[in-house]
């Protein structure tokens, strides 16, 4: 074992000498194999991120909400459809929630209206988020006025402006008393968007949901699990589409490997020539080359990696954000949760340094079985 | 939701695999009819030197391999949230009717792919490569199990739906399920218990007896007995150790260990016990060859360290198995 070792320390020791021999070619293979890793990486960690951000926001959401349908449409509940579901066992509390869109044509934006129950808003004032804070440059005290879909000019002045932690929910909020919304949107009395239902034990969730539509033929059930897989799902897409498009980038890095590999200089073809000449073994050379593989690769992807992190996590991901993360006006400015994940570090290496080793075993080989007179003669 | 990392990576690796041996395929045909060390033909000269380039490519597929096998179920651990129902790696591999298989696949060909690795091992350190012959046939052999896997990784990643109710690692390892896996799992733990460690036991011995004597019978016996502690081990895994991991009376899933909530204990204990199975099996299986007069130096000194390395992945696993029953806080026999 331990002789095996040190062969092997032998071994790396040389191919260092020999890498740094041929800098130049060494370090553009290194550099081209970096960039690979940090786009891959960079999709990745930037579409788990996104994913871990969703789940975080979603914990919050009550795990049921019905909405009501009319021809496959979304619609108002009307007042006494809250008391037919009756009392279902497991659901610890079920409420109506007011909420709305409005489109603002001054910044070309919708923003979400809301009558919150668990806060107090006072009537005629509003509280707004940090998106709106921005767009329209609001702050405490100022005044606003919105035209209403009915025509007429509602003014408000602004009581708070909710806190940068929340953004990711809370970018285009606007909170206001329950009357204010209902004569903003001229909402008919009693009326709400939707219900909330809150269930303690996760495994009756289902449960609740076919007792709802037992009950209601005409609801709809929103799970809050199926809204977590779905995200799940398509941020798991997107960054699959993103791989598959540029799975072509590894291709032609595999080409590229390869030619780098294949392409080897009169030098180092000597090179090989002379130690085959001095006892070196088909073996030897071919673990020589293996070395040299795996250094690069090693290397390549810890800087990549690294690099990858760094802009992911420090500066936005600022060259895959509008494919990955979707489109608003009002988007959200968050920052992301650096989170490192062990399938995906796994992945990635299966998206890189496998290419890489199939593209190099047949160049490596054919430098390995180079015979030494030939070379030396020539 | 073939569009997932992972996936691709799987397939990626498994497709590419498979286009390598049969690119191999030919020439372990031409080595299979023509090889004759003896021969100073031309022929001969031209096979030997390819011979290098096909044995290293298909360590490199056996070698992914490996690493594969691990992916797979790792991947299978992660995608469990998507489906419904799905509580570890048993839901999302019951999703369809292709994902137990190709896990299985999938571990059968580690095992032969360690196999190879020692074979190939063992031939390469003689002088006159007495094993190249059957090192190429059992690559023919592996052919249609690569397939197969791809194929069944295939059918398994493009059944994936996300709206199908799986059943959950509960009801597959209940102690009244008709199935084998229940069967091992409804195993009286005190019974279960004293198979385990006498397996482990009896594996230990035989495998340290085989690294310090290096002879034929303690070869074998110790192949068999790494081959009959694997199973005990996976048994008892199922009947015991995984209750005292979950502090659960009736919980056997023996996936569920992999997950994050139990600190990846899963992976501390299949490790060492695979590595274990597979060192073991190979020192077994490589004992066959040990009378052919290049290989009478070169396999008991193969045999001997890869029993070795049985031996202490056996203990290994042995401790932290036994380590996490101690540390666990239920109480399983009085």
């Amino acid at each position: 074992m331990k002789i095996w070792i040190e062969k092997q320390k032998h071994l790396i020791d040389f191919t260092l000498a020999s890498l740094a021999r041929r800098k130049g070619k060494n370090l553009g293979l290194l550099f081209i194999y970096g960039l690979l890793v940090f786009v891959l990486a960079s999709v990745a960690l930037y579409t788990h991120a996104l994913r871990t951000e969703a789940q975080k926001v979603l914990a919050g959401t009550p795990e049921i909400v019905l909405q009501r349908l009319v021809a496959g449409r979304h619609d108002l509940i009307p007042p006494g459809y809250i008391e037919k579901i009756g009392r279902i066992r497991g659901v610890q509390k079920k409420e109506g929630r007011l909420w709305g869109y409005y489109y603002d044509s001054v910044v070309k934006a919708n923003y979400t209206f809301m009558a919150p129950r668990n806060m107090q808003v006072a009537r005629g004032e509003i509280i707004v988020g940090p998106a709106l804070e921005r767009s329209r440059g609001l702050a405490a005290g100022n005044g606003i006025s919105f035209r209403s879909y009915s025509g007429e000019l509602h003014t408000f002045i602004v009581a708070d402006v909710l806190p940068q932690t929340s953004e990711l929910v809370s970018a285009d909020l606007v909170l206001m008393h329950e009357e204010d919304f209902r004569a903003f949107f001229k909402y008919p009395e009693g009326h709400v968007t939707d219900v909330a239902l809150s269930v303690a034990n996760p495994q009756e969730i289902k449960n609740v949901a076919l007792k709802l539509m037992d009950a209601l033929p005409d609801s709809r059930p929103i799970l809050r699990d199926e809204v977590l897989r779905t995200y799940a799902s398509v941020f798991d897409w997107r960054e699959g589409i993103m791989l598959a498009l540029l799975s072509a980038a590894i291709l032609a890095f595999g080409i590229f490997a390869w030619e780098k590999a294949a392409g080897l200089s009169a030098e180092e073809k000597r090179e090989i020539g002379i130690l085959k000449a001095i006892g070196w073994e088909t073996g030897d050379v071919i673990k020589m080359k293996f070395w040299e593989g795996l250094l690069i690769s090693l290397l390549a992807f810890l800087l990549g990696y690294i690099a990858a992190y760094l802009h992911v996590f420090h500066f936005g991901s600022i060259l895959f954000e509008p494919v990955l993360k979707g489109w608003a006006v009002l988007y959200p400015s968050f920052t992301l949760t650096p989170h490192i994940d062990g399938l995906q570090v796994a992945t990635l290496f299966f998206f890189t340094v496998f290419p890489y080793t199939a593209a190099v075993l047949v160049p490596i080989w054919r430098a390995a079985t180079t015979d030494p007179d030939t070379v030396m003669r020539g | 939701m073939i569009f997932q990392p992972a996936i691709i990576a799987l397939l990626l690796a498994a497709s590419l695999s498979l286009l390598m041996l049969i690119i191999a395929s030919p020439f372990a045909m031409q080595v299979i009819r023509h090889w004759d060390i003896t021969s100073g033909s031309e022929r001969q000269l031209k096979l030997e030197r390819l011979t290098y380039l096909f044995s290293t490519l298909v360590a490199f597929v056996c070698l992914v391999q490996i690493l594969s096998a691990l992916l797979f179920v790792f991947n299978a651990d992660k995608m469990s949230v998507m489906f419904v129902g799905a509580m570890c790696a048993v839901g999302a591999l019951n999703v369809n009717e292709f994902g137990f298989p190709a896990l299985y696949l999938q571990l059968a060909l580690f095992f032969l792919a360690t196999l190879w690795l020692a074979i190939n091992h063992a031939d390469s350190q003689a002088r006159d490569y007495p094993l190249v012959k059957l090192k190429y046939a059992l690559l023919l052999a592996a052919i249609p199990l690569f397939a197969l896997s791809l194929g069944l990784q295939l059918q398994y990643f493009l059944g994936l739906k996300a709206d199908v109710i799986t059943s959950c690692c509960g009801s597959l390892f209940s102690s009244d399920a008709p199935t084998l896996a229940s069967e091992v799992s409804a195993l009286e733990p005190k019974p279960a218990l004293l198979m385990f460690y006498g397996s482990l036991i009896v594996a230990i011995t035989l495998s340290g007896w085989h690294w310090r004597d290096k002879g034929n019978l303690s070869g074998y016996a110790s192949g068999l007995g790494a081959l009959a502690a694997f199973v005990a081990s996976i048994a008892g895994i199922l009947a015991f150790v995984s209750l005292y991991i979950y502090e659960h009376p009736h919980h056997h899933c023996p996936f569920c260990i992999l997950k994050p909530e139990y600190d990846y204990q899963g992976y501390w204990l299949y490790l060492p016990l695979f590595a274990a199975a597979a060192a073991g099996m190979s020192a077994g299986v490589l004992r066959v060859f040990a009378n052919r007069p290049s290989l009478a130096q070169v396999v008991p000194a193969l045999t001997g360290r890869l029993a070795g390395i049985a031996a202490i992945s056996y203990v290994l696993f042995a401790l932290i198995a036994s380590l996490m029953i101690w540390q666990s806080n239920l109480i399983l026999l009085d």
